[in-house]
């Protein structure tokens, strides 16, 4: 085989939102066991977006932040691919809004994506992709959500909403992608379908057969691939439906809570969609070391995972500090808000026309 | 319709470009023809540096209809670092908590939204720092 050219990450940057809603807050209101829910999901909280917030200014503010981290004329950007669920609009890209905004109009390729949760890890796999084919110099992926559960349903607990923003280069790297590797299976464990405002999902259907199965066969699949074993990583992340998944998952690999611990935002952020496991390799790239190898795996339901393996650079150290880490996003002056609060921000109430 | 408005502004709206005085350095937001301080007409494009610190600000109880959801809410004047000032609402704080010298950052929000069906107008405003 000849030889590949070495692409990987050149700056990247999340975006937590300011205001959260406590899982006792909800359960109050639904006559719910908070206690079960919080020990089930393995969760506290999670993210709210403020009426002003979408997926498109999360979008642009990671970005921003991703360019902080790198010395990138956004001009040189060649393309823009920000993968959701949650696109503010159903026909007009988010990514011509994000390009404009960072300064990057009008020769750039922008395309949005699609996929469930996986969406974001979609986006950062493209880009990678475009930049090591040589068409341009650096390629901008975004996974962000704004994500809704239906009033009531198990997954208002845990829908959030967050991004994360990579921008993919050949020079300059943070972190080298060594390899990546996809599984997908058609598998209906969550969907919704066109014109409806809450998504559906097969209860626990969404588990075994759904997020362990492509999960377990993304890892098994690189792992093989790349000839690693989980002792190789100093760091995994998995995608973080609820804080209990990746937990479970990544000591069904054989990886540690250790090396699961500074990408595992879920506990006090949620579930949030495109972003979940895009802001995870954000959040441990704020701590990594310039020589770790970091294992990341995304999954979308409907459905499949994206795995990629990391190794950071000595420039890490150079750029971490030239935008908020996301634990401190994540820790720093959160605002909660009540239910009725939560439920008009959220669009949830039916007003007069 | 908005839409034409929306394209027009997205310079100053969306990244928050001045024109900076070439003679006397004054910067001005949005860009001017002429400077009002030396009279000069040649003026460089620059970014509003995202930082900065409020100035002055009000309540507002009765806004506009379209923003009246949002009420009550903070509009500040803010100068930003490097120089340059804006209008803009202060968001994501308690208004107790908005005081004249808080330092504060520019970020990308939605600003309106024309009903459920039409063009959505993002902009700048400013949280806390
Ligand atoms: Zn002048």
């Amino acid at each position: 085989m000849a030889e590949r050219k070495k692409v990987g990450i050149t700056g990247y940057g999340a975006y937590v939102p300011q205001h959260r809603i406590r899982v006792e807050e909800i359960a109050r209101v639904w006559g719910t066991d908070a206690e079960s829910y919080k020990k089930g999901l393995g969760l506290r909280e999670k993210s709210v977006p403020a009426p002003d917030e979408d997926t498109i200014t999360m979008s642009v503010e990671a970005a921003r932040y991703a360019l902080m981290r790198c010395s990138v004329d956004p001009r040189l950007i060649g393309a823009v691919y920000v993968g959701s669920e949650s696109h503010p609009y159903a026909v007009k890209p988010t990514g011509t809004t994000l390009a404009e905004a960072i300064g990057a109009t009008p020769d750039i390729h922008c395309a949005d994506f699609e996929f469930a949760c996986k969406a974001g890890s979609e986006a950062m796999f493209v880009a990678l992709s475009v930049v090591r084919a040589g068409e341009m110099e650096y390629a901008l992926a975004v996974g962000a959500d704004t994500s809704q559960g239906a009033p009531g349903d198990a997954l208002e607990y845990s829908a959030a909403a967050g991004a994360a923003a990579f921008i993919m280069g050949g020079e300059d790297l943070l972190a080298v992608c060594e390899a990546t590797y996809s599984f997908m299976t058609d598998t209906p464990d969550f969907w919704r379908r066109e014109y409806q405002f809450y998504p559906s999902h097969a209860g626990r259907f969404t588990g075994e057969p759904a997020y362990f199965k492509h999960i377990l066969g993304a890892a098994e699949g690189i792992l093989k691939k790349t000839g690693m074993k989980p002792t190789d990583f100093a760091w995994a992340v998995f995608h973080q439906p609820n804080g209990k998944f990746p937990q479970k998952v990544g000591k069904m690999l054989g990886f540690t809570q250790e090396q699961i611990e500074p990408g595992w935002l879920s506990p006090t952020l949620g579930n949030t969609y495109s972003g979940s496991s895009p802001m995870g390799l954000s959040a441990t790239l704020d701590v990594a070391k310039p020589g770790d190898r970091i294992l990341m795996i995304s999954y979308g339901s409907g459905a499949g995972s994206d795995s990629f393996v990391w190794t950071v650079t000595d420039r890490i150290d150079e750029v971490r500090n030239a935008a908020p880490a996301t634990r401190a996003m994540l820790e720093d002056h959160p605002r909660y808000v009540d239910y009725g609060t939560y439920a008009k921000f959220r669009g949830k109430i039916k007003k007069a026309e | 319709m908005i839409a034409p408005r929306i394209r027009r502004g997205m310079p100053q709206r969306y990244r928050y470009e001045a024109g900076k005085c070439k003679k006397c350095g004054k910067v001005f937001f949005p860009p001017r023809l002429i400077c009002s301080a030396c009279q000069s007409r040649e003026f460089e494009t620059i970014r509003l540096n995202r930082l900065g610190k409020v100035l002055t600000y009000t309540i507002i109880r009765v806004p506009p209809s379209q923003f009246k959801d949002e009420a009550p809410y903070a509009m500040g004047v803010v100068e930003l670092e490097g120089g340059g000032r804006i209008t803009a609402q202060i968001v994501d704080c308690d208004f107790d908590d908005v005081n004249i010298g808080m330092p504060v950052k520019i970020e990308f929000r939605r600003i309106q939204a024309e009903g459920e069906s039409g063009v959505i107008g993002y902009g700048y405003k400013c949280v806390p720092a």
